[in-house]
């Protein structure tokens, strides 16, 4: 047995990098903060939050985004996983590959999808013209911003999906796979050995990008700072705006929303997950 | 053996190098001077500095860069707050100082003889009760309408004097195949010009509206002058006024359209001469200004920007801030409007007395100057009133992409403006 002497060093970090500004968050939210001195106002900086006439779309924005990315980045990285982990050749080669991007810095990868995305002179664009397709405005169209970066946001994280898919299925006890040869189908494998028994990695999956694109923050800053004008805003970027504006008590409590939102949706997500886990 | 005592002198040396060279820097006082990092602002401050040192053997000026726009602001209230500020820096007058809570972050300039030289009508952008707090660092500047000169000498058209004629000059310009106005929205900040630059038509309209406004008296959506500027956005949107891309062009790229007569007019502000000079040195003449237009062709005047200010932090102490103030002083002098005008082209008047501008100056700047000495001119909003909302350029962009009415931008512009006020802590806001 260690000493509980051994969980001082993440305990300090813990407490000094999150348990105190959280704390402090609480106390700042409910106050008019100018950095240089704040006045108590009660809960005005919430009712104020709530009746920000851009938030209602902010918070759609977000929704859309967690759902569709912890969606796709399922749908892909599933079968992607199926083929690195089976038989392809150079196997190694094209895992590299695909987990390339999860290594570049979401920054970079903003900032150059901007530009390939620019309406008529980004590589995209002209490459769409050569075969004669229709040439979306992928960031400056209102109604298409937000799921360009959604699209973006699934390029770059589909490679830790699939990792986790991968190790997921290579834990799958051989001995499945033999019964399921014996039924031949390919489909019979994935339907009753590979999906069920790959069930934590999903949830996993699920969870991290759904957290992931509930308070996702660096993309959708790089690639349209929330527009044009209010269309692709998530929530971190109207708190973010409002922080930049030097509201610093109503970007505090939007902090304080967005963690208890997170909590409220992941917390029975986990639950049901645990308990569909504990079927098994 | 030899390893070892060669890895000792090693760090020896290295322990020795930077004591020498503090010691032979010791008569040395280095002031660092944090300046936004546009072309035209970044070299205006990097010449001022440059021409200082060369009269001040003993002093070096460090010029250091930061991001522009509301990232820069919040870059300026931090550094401020944690006391951790530049010994001087650049940054607006008007109501984005009044929310750096000048009077507890800033050294009062008031009782300095060199205050003397600043022109009285710039004084009040940079003062909070009786304390001054900035010296003008550049020229002012007209907001109204950049347009190219052979675009309208092509198709015969005169400067427009009513928001009507600026509308007939449009179609004649669309059907010739050219789009009449730049709209660059991908570099939000731009997008507010149509409503800022319409401030001298407000005045006319409703003479006394920053005031009222202030003190929560009169509003945008209450006050139809005041939000004819949405309007223009909404109207640009429905009229197909913008060239194509509107919606992710940047302010750089969209110069380049203006100076090349892709575009016919662009709502903005003067300054943006000096960036045409430098990327488009043949065109720069091409371009002229005029005053946004209104609806009433005797009341025919332009809106001004003032220059933004050099300031002192009170975190500058001591011998640092007595080299400071000199600075200062060179900066509010005509030897320092000298420097800056052989830096780059001035793109309006000096704050400065007794400053001149060239017979050389830009066409466009002439443009300017003639409202301003017929008398037609007036500062624009943020420079009479502590109040702008921060999120007005997102409200300028979705009405210009068709996504809001300008009804709806003059309410939420409203709520924006009331936030800010309460922020700001006055009176007749709670």
């Amino acid at each position: 047995m260690y000493s509980n002497w051994f969980y001082m060093p993440g305990l300090i970090i813990f407490t000094v990098f999150f348990l105190v500004p959280t704390a402090l968050a609480f106390y700042f939210s409910l106050t008019r903060w100018t950095l240089f001195d704040s006045t108590y106002i009660g809960l005005d900086n919430y009712k104020e939050f709530f009746d920000d006439p851009q938030l209602k779309s902010g918070l759609q924005n977000t929704i859309i985004y967690a759902v569709l990315t912890s969606g796709l980045k399922v749908i892909i990285s599933l079968p992607l996983a199926m083929l690195l982990t089976f038989g392809v050749r150079l196997r190694t080669f094209f895992r590299s590959i695909i987990f390339l991007p999860v290594l570049i810095s979401a920054v970079a990868v903003g900032i150059t999808f901007a530009t390939l995305m620019q309406p008529s002179t980004g590589l995209i664009n002209e490459a769409l013209e050569y075969w004669g397709l229709p040439q979306p405005n992928w960031l400056g169209d209102p109604d298409l911003a937000i799921y360009s970066v959604v699209i973006v946001d699934v390029w770059k994280g589909v490679g830790i999906a699939t990792l986790i898919f991968i190790a997921g299925i290579s834990s799958i006890p051989l001995d499945y796979f033999d019964a399921a040869k014996l039924e031949g189908e390919t489909w019979i494998k994935f339907r009753h050995v590979i999906l069920p028994l790959s069930r934590n990695a999903t949830f996993t999956v699920i969870l991290l990008s759904f957290i992931g694109g509930l308070r996702t923050f660096d993309l959708i800053w790089t690639m349209t700072r929330g527009g044009p004008g209010f269309a692709s805003d998530v929530l971190t970027s109207v708190v973010y705006k409002q922080y930049q504006a030097g509201f610093y008590g109503l970007s505090s409590a939007g902090n304080v929303v967005l963690l208890v939102l997170i909590m409220i949706l992941v917390y029975p997500m986990t639950r049901i997950f645990n308990r569909l886990e504990l079927e098994l | 053996m030899l390893r070892k005592s060669f890895i000792l002198v090693l760090v020896l040396v290295l322990i020795a190098i930077p004591i020498a060279s503090t010691a032979m820097a010791q008569d040395t006082i280095t002031l660092t001077y944090l300046v936004d990092d546009s072309q035209a602002n970044s070299g205006m401050a990097t010449a001022l500095a440059e021409a200082y040192m060369a009269q001040h053997p003993n002093v070096e000026i460090v010029v250091e860069l930061r991001p522009g726009g509301t990232e820069g602001d919040n870059i300026v209230k931090t550094r401020l707050a944690t006391g951790d500020m530049t010994d001087v820096f650049w940054y607006n007058s008007g109501s984005l100082l009044q929310a750096l809570n000048p009077a507890q972050t800033l050294v009062d300039l008031s009782d300095q003889p060199f205050i003397e030289n600043i022109v009285e009508s710039f004084l009040p952008t940079v003062s909070q009760g009786d304390a001054i707090f900035g010296v003008p660092t550049g020229t002012a500047m007209g907001g109204g309408i950049l347009y190219n000169k052979k675009v309208y000498e092509e198709l015969g058209l005169s400067v427009p004097k009513t928001w009507d004629e600026f509308v007939a000059n449009n179609e004649a310009i669309k059907e010739a195949g050219i789009a009449p106005v730049l709209a660059t929205f991908g570099d939000t900040w731009t997008s507010q010009l149509f409503v800022l630059a319409d401030y001298y038509n407000v005045e006319q309209a409703v003479p006394g509206f920053a005031e009222a406004y202030t003190n929560h008296e009169a509003t945008h959506s209450d006050t139809p002058a005041a939000a004819a500027g949405f309007a223009y956005l909404q109207q640009g949107y429905e009229e197909d006024w913008w060239q194509e891309d509107y919606a992710t062009t940047l302010f750089e790229p969209g110069l380049a359209l203006l100076a090349n007569g892709e575009v016919a007019h662009y709502p903005m502000l003067t300054f943006a001469l000096s960036t045409i000079e430098a990327n488009f040195p043949d065109q720069v003449n091409d371009i002229g200004f005029f005053a946004q237009p209104g609806t009433d062709a005797e009341a025919n005047g332009v809106t001004i920007w003032m220059p933004p200010a050099t300031y002192i932090p009170q975190t500058t102490e001591g011998e640092k801030r007595e080299v400071a103030l000199d600075f200062l002083s060179f900066i509010a002098s005509i030897e320092g409007t000298e420097v800056l005008t052989a830096e780059i082209a001035p793109t309006g008047p000096y704050m400065i007395k007794g400053a001149t501008l060239p017979d050389s100056v830009l066409p466009a700047v002439k443009d300017l100057a003639a409202y301003i000495e017929s008398g037609n001119s007036y500062p624009a909003l943020e420079f009479l009133s502590p109040i702008k909302g921060p999120n007005l350029e997102q409200i300028c962009v979705a009405v210009g992409t068709g996504q809001m009415d300008a009804e709806q931008a003059a309410e939420d512009y409203d709520r924006d403006v009331e936030r800010q006020a309460q922020q700001l802590g006055l009176p007749g806001w709670d």
